[in-house]
């Protein structure tokens, strides 16, 4: 049974004075002055991604701790107002422009799926809030949706499927199987996947397209089987992940090809056990036993032990965490929470918040950074430590498609 | 279209057929219970995800797969029984707009109330050791555990025709379910009758639910969707009708899983389509009557 | 049919002289009380968000409260009129009152397709028929990703200002954001008003309550469900493109079931069959799920269980209890 996080207790605290102080788990009204640094975080805290959500807000709480116990921005402290946006877009809009209107939020940092994603980013877009996305879209790349205001801390479809891509085909097959959830993210990975897969000859033996929240892939598995591909792309997420997992290992799809998906879910890992999982090869933005290695990321890692009972921090919790942390890293750098002042740093900054170096690239402000690839192994219930990390994709911006393929002149 | 084979097809049906195992077993409870008490119970899918969280707990606290199986129902159904009594009772004559209402609020207070006993974040089931692994039915290898859902609902099914056609408590039933006015002039206690009725189809319930656990896990969740897959089945095998039920599951299941093969982005549509035709063609379903409609 | 033991507004029961009067001018009282109603909100965003919603389940309210036929499947009603405005607005570069227009004309058209279908059935039957038909709408909508954008939802649905009779009023501002929905809002309500006070409007609660009657005085029971049908999508398709308009976005989640089901609670909690109903209990869902979640992440536990209270113990929801309590 998870641990709950009720920061979203903060939520309506500007219309209930009487409740707000009754609540326990404000961590800074006590210090709060009047200029405080407000971070808007609405995250998906009912719902399937619950798990992710909670995570993200104990990574947010750490970076905003850090920021404050550290002097804050000239005296002035930072407050995290977290928000549930129920994975749902019409929510997350209208919370959006609670933060943005009547809270009156210096950044928002959030969301956990493309359409949520893009639905805050239309709201503080058209009001010019500064916005640190932390899920994975191609489209958030786009000429289209970009906006000077917004960035673009977690990975992109495109980069995370190259990474797993190059690795896998050139180590397991070129006769490739696509398993693919049918919208956007399904979609955007496979053609991560292909382009990393097109130089070194690799084939695509079927794309096959399942309905997004599906319970039942063993309709699709005979006809993949029947292909005989050495390699079985399935790229999903969340539950449909670890349900397909589940369901391929049932069908023996294991013994004949290696399954590789383009994120490899900490969250989802755990709750699926280590049986549908095993032998997995994935990518990820971050998984915590690369302590072992880098040094920014052991120092996070102890921070976050320190202060949640000691649990690991999760890949997507630790994108809230560089995601909160660079817009007040950068607005102590600027002097000011003055977005036209905070973006330039932004574009200049190069950080190494919790998993090696980092920059913004400046055309589409996506975080170029590593991708790392991991294999999950037969770890037994309850330890943390589930995966092993078998290759690191350096930051690149080669790796990322080119300012001019996303419209930008 | 390249590697179509015979057997490919012959998998595929087998697939569909254990697909439709479990729509069949929602449908038959969800068919009883409206064709007896003319409730469309919107709790369905809520039982459904209840009984596998049972069954999941069951199971985690080393109680044996095959007593699972039993226990989790059994609990659910009883459950079913006090839902009935205490909250449905109450609305037996305020039209049939009234119990749909109740269901549909109380499938939103099961759902939240599993999340806050179990967490929003679903738990895996492992697959009995002994169901494990898969063999061969002649066509190619086909999931051990598959098979044994296809064949425990066979059991359930003939099970249940028994009791319905060998026992005076199942002759009540179907009279009940053509005409309850007349079974009620003739001294029949029906508010006992629709009382176990009740039971017995959330016990189902829970029972596809339990089946469903290893195949797919368990999540707060799971119940909606497949609701409204089950709703699907018994429109169009007719409401009230079991026979309907079962052969309008193993229908849809296969629809599902031939889509799946040939153009799998539309599978779910399938179902929803394939309500529309039937209805145009047969607005009472394969086996509806007219006189349950209104 | 069942004669559902729900009271409509009578227009013959004689009341109190100041209701009485009240009920004359209810399209009035209501309007009045939706624009003081930003006021007691804290949050504008939501305030609006409650005005929307308000109206979806006053299209339901329609069909449901008025005529009694029980649809699970407005949500495509509500999600076509939101996807037509957002794509003329989004995609073509349209002005807002034709993205309006369009999302009348997007409801009134799935009301038409749907209604045709759903129509042959009866009872229980047209619940679930609509309930199907919607998830195919659904679908539709999904697998079009190139015009609605699938499941990333439509972005880009921007309006900036809003010109009319040569003033600019500044569309991002909160307030004038609320008081433009509100005014499209006012204008539903009295064209409600004047529907529920017209023939038509005797005739819809007269098939309500004695079915056989009204066939046996001649009308045409299927015709009348039809065309109130087609009206309560023009109603939900304004709500929709309101909320394509508040949001600036449309997401497929305007389609799903559950929003079928929102609709369905919020009528029932304000009170089915009342005029002012749906908008209260638009808000008491839209606020208690607020509050609530500001003790606990577990909203719908108590959502949920304030639904089976007032389904067992108010059928008349809270408004039309409050109602009752007044003519007393």
């Amino acid at each position: 049974m998870t641990e709950r996080i009720t920061g979203v207790t903060r939520r309506r605290a500007a219309a209930m004075a009487g409740a707000a102080l009754a609540s326990p788990f404000l961590f800074h009204i006590a210090r709060a002055q009047t200029a405080n640094i407000k971070v808007g975080f609405p995250v998906p805290l009912t719902g399937p991604y619950g798990a992710e959500a909670q995570d993200q807000v104990r990574a947010a709480q750490v970076a905003i701790a850090e920021f404050n116990e550290t002097g804050g921005l000239k005296g002035r402290q930072a407050e995290l107002l977290v928000r549930d946006d129920k994975l749902n877009p019409g929510e997350a809009a209208t919370r959006a422009l609670e933060l943005c209107e009547t809270d009156k939020v210096d950044f928002v940092v959030g969301s956990l799926s493309a359409s949520v994603q893009l639905a805050v980013n239309n709201v503080t877009k058209a009001r010019k809030v500064l916005y640190n996305s932390i899920s994975q879209s191609d489209a958030i790349n786009e000429a289209k949706d970009f906006s000077p205001y917004t960035f673009h801390e977690a990975l992109n479809p495109h980069m995370t499927g190259g990474a797993v891509g190059r690795y896998a085909f050139a180590k397991y097959g070129k006769k490739v199987a696509f398993l693919t959830a049918d919208y956007a993210y399904g979609y955007e990975m496979v053609r991560g996947f292909q382009a990393a897969g097109k130089p070194m000859g690799v084939q695509t033996l079927i794309d096959v397209r399942h309905p997004l929240g599906a319970t039942d892939f063993s309709t699709l598995l005979p006809r993949i089987q029947a292909l005989r591909p050495e390699v079985l792309v399935i790229s999903n997420f969340g539950r449909d992940q670890q349900i397909a997992l589940k369901q391929a290992t049932d069908f023996g799809l294991k013994k004949s090809m290696k399954i590789v998906v383009p994120i490899l879910l900490y969250t989802g890992r755990i709750a699926a056990g280590a049986q549908a999982f095993d032998g997995v090869v994935g990518g990820t933005s971050y998984y915590w036993g690369i302590e072992k290695t880098i040094p920014s990321a052991k120092a996070f890692n102890d921070r976050f032990r320190k202060m949640h009972n000691g649990r690991v921090p999760s890949d997507y919790g630790s994108l809230a965490y560089a995601g909160v942390k660079t817009f007040l890293m950068a607005s102590r750098q600027a002097g000011t929470t003055d977005p036209q002042a905070v973006i330039p740093v932004m574009e200049a900054l190069k950080y190494d918040d919790y998993k090696g170096p980092e920059y913004y690239r400046k055309c589409d402000h996506q975080a170029v950074q590593s991708v790392f690839i991991i294999e999950s192994k037969n770890a037994p219930a309850g330890d943390p430590d589930v995966f092993n990390v078998i290759a690191t994709d350096a930051p690149n911006e080669v790796n990322l498609r080119s300012c001019e393929e996303l419209g930008f002149k | 279209m390249a590697g179509l084979t015979l057997q490919l097809l012959g998998l595929q049906l087998f697939t569909g057929v254990a697909l439709g195992a479990l729509y069949v077993l929602l449908a038959v409870g969800l068919s009883l219970i409206f064709g007896m008490l003319t409730v469309v119970n919107f709790a369905h899918g809520a039982f459904y995800m209840l009984g596998a969280y049972v069954g999941m707990w069951l199971l985690m606290h080393g109680v044996n797969f095959w007593l699972a199986l039993a226990l989790a129902p059994l609990a659910v159904g009883l459950l079913g029984l006090a839902v009935e009594r205490t909250l449905i009772r109450p609305l037996y004559g305020r039209g049939i707009d009234y119990p749909l209402l109740l269901t549909f609020g109380l499938s939103y207070i099961i759902v939240e109330g599993v999340r806050v006993v179990f967490g929003n974040t679903g738990y895996p089931v492992d697959t009995p050791e002994i169901l494990q692994g898969a063999v061969n039915i002649g066509v190619g290898y086909f999931p051990l555990y598959r098979l044994f859902v296809i064949a425990a609902t066979a059991v359930i099914l003939l099970a249940l025709w028994l009791f319905l056609e060998r026992t005076s408590f199942g002759l009540i039933v179907r009279a009940g379910a053509r005409d309850p006015q007349i079974v009620r002039i003739l001294g029949v206690d029906v508010a006992r009758v629709w009382l176990i009725v009740f039971g017995l189809g959330t016990a189902l319930a829970a029972l596809a639910g339990v089946l469903a656990a290893p195949l797919q896990g368990v999540i707060p969740e799971m119940g909606g969707p497949i609701l409204a897959e089950a709703f699907v089945v018994t429109v169009v095998g007719g409401m009230g009708s079991l026979v309907g039920a079962v052969l309008a599951g193993l229908l849809v299941g296969v629809v599902v899983s031939m889509t799946s093969l040939f153009a799998p982005e539309m599978s779910r549509v399938a179902i929803f389509a394939l309500m529309a035709v039937v209805l145009l063609i047969k607005p009472q379903g394969f086996f509806g009557r007219a006189g349950l409609m209104s | 049919m069942t004669v559902d033991n729900v009271v409509a507004l009578r227009p013959s029961e004689p009341a109190r002289g100041w209701l009485s009067l009240a009920r004359r001018r209810r399209a009035w009282l209501a309007s009045l009380l939706l624009i003081l109603f930003p006021l007691i909100v804290p949050f504008k965003a939501l305030a609006a968000q409650i005005l929307v919603y308000g109206l979806y389940a006053l299209g339901l309210n329609l069909l449901f409260g008025y005529l009694g036929l029980l649809s699970f499947g407005h949500a495509a009603l509500f999600g076509v009129g939101a996807y037509f405005c957002g794509i003329a607005v989004a995609t073509f570069g349209l002005p807002w009152w034709a993205g309006i227009g369009l999302g009348i004309f997007g409801g009134t058209l799935a009301a038409a397709l749907i209604g045709a279908l759903a129509i042959r059935t009866r009872g229980i039957y047209f619940a679930m028929v609509t309930l199907a038909l919607a998830q195919c709408v659904y679908y539709l909508f999904y697998e079009e990703a190139g015009w609605t954008g699938g499941e990333s939802g439509l972005t880009g649905v921007d309006v900036k200002t809003i010109d009319l009779f040569g003033v600019s009023f500044n569309f991002v501002d909160p307030l004038v954001h609320y008081y433009v929905i509100c005014a499209f809002v006012v204008a539903a309500l009295f064209a409600l008003s004047r529907i529920l006070a017209s023939p038509f409007g005797a005739v819809i609660e007269g098939v309500r309550e004695n079915e056989a009657r009204a066939r046996a005085s001649g009308i045409d029971v299927s015709r009348v469900r039809l065309v109130t049908f087609i009206v309560s999508g023009a109603f939900c398709g304004l709500a929709g493109a309101l909320l394509s308009l508040n949001l600036s976005i449309v997401s497929i989640e305007t389609l799903n079931y559950e929003t079928s089901g929102l609709a369905v609670m919020m009528c029932l909690l304000g009170g089915m069959g009342t005029f002012f109903g749906p908008f209260v209990g638009a808000a008491l869902f839209l606020l208690l799920e607020n509050i609530v979640s500001l003790y606990t992440v577990h909203w719908q536990l108590i959502v949920g269980a304030a639904f089976v209270a007032c389904v067992l113990f108010f059928p008349r929801g809270v408004w039309g209890t409050l109602m009752q309590g007044l003519e007393k």
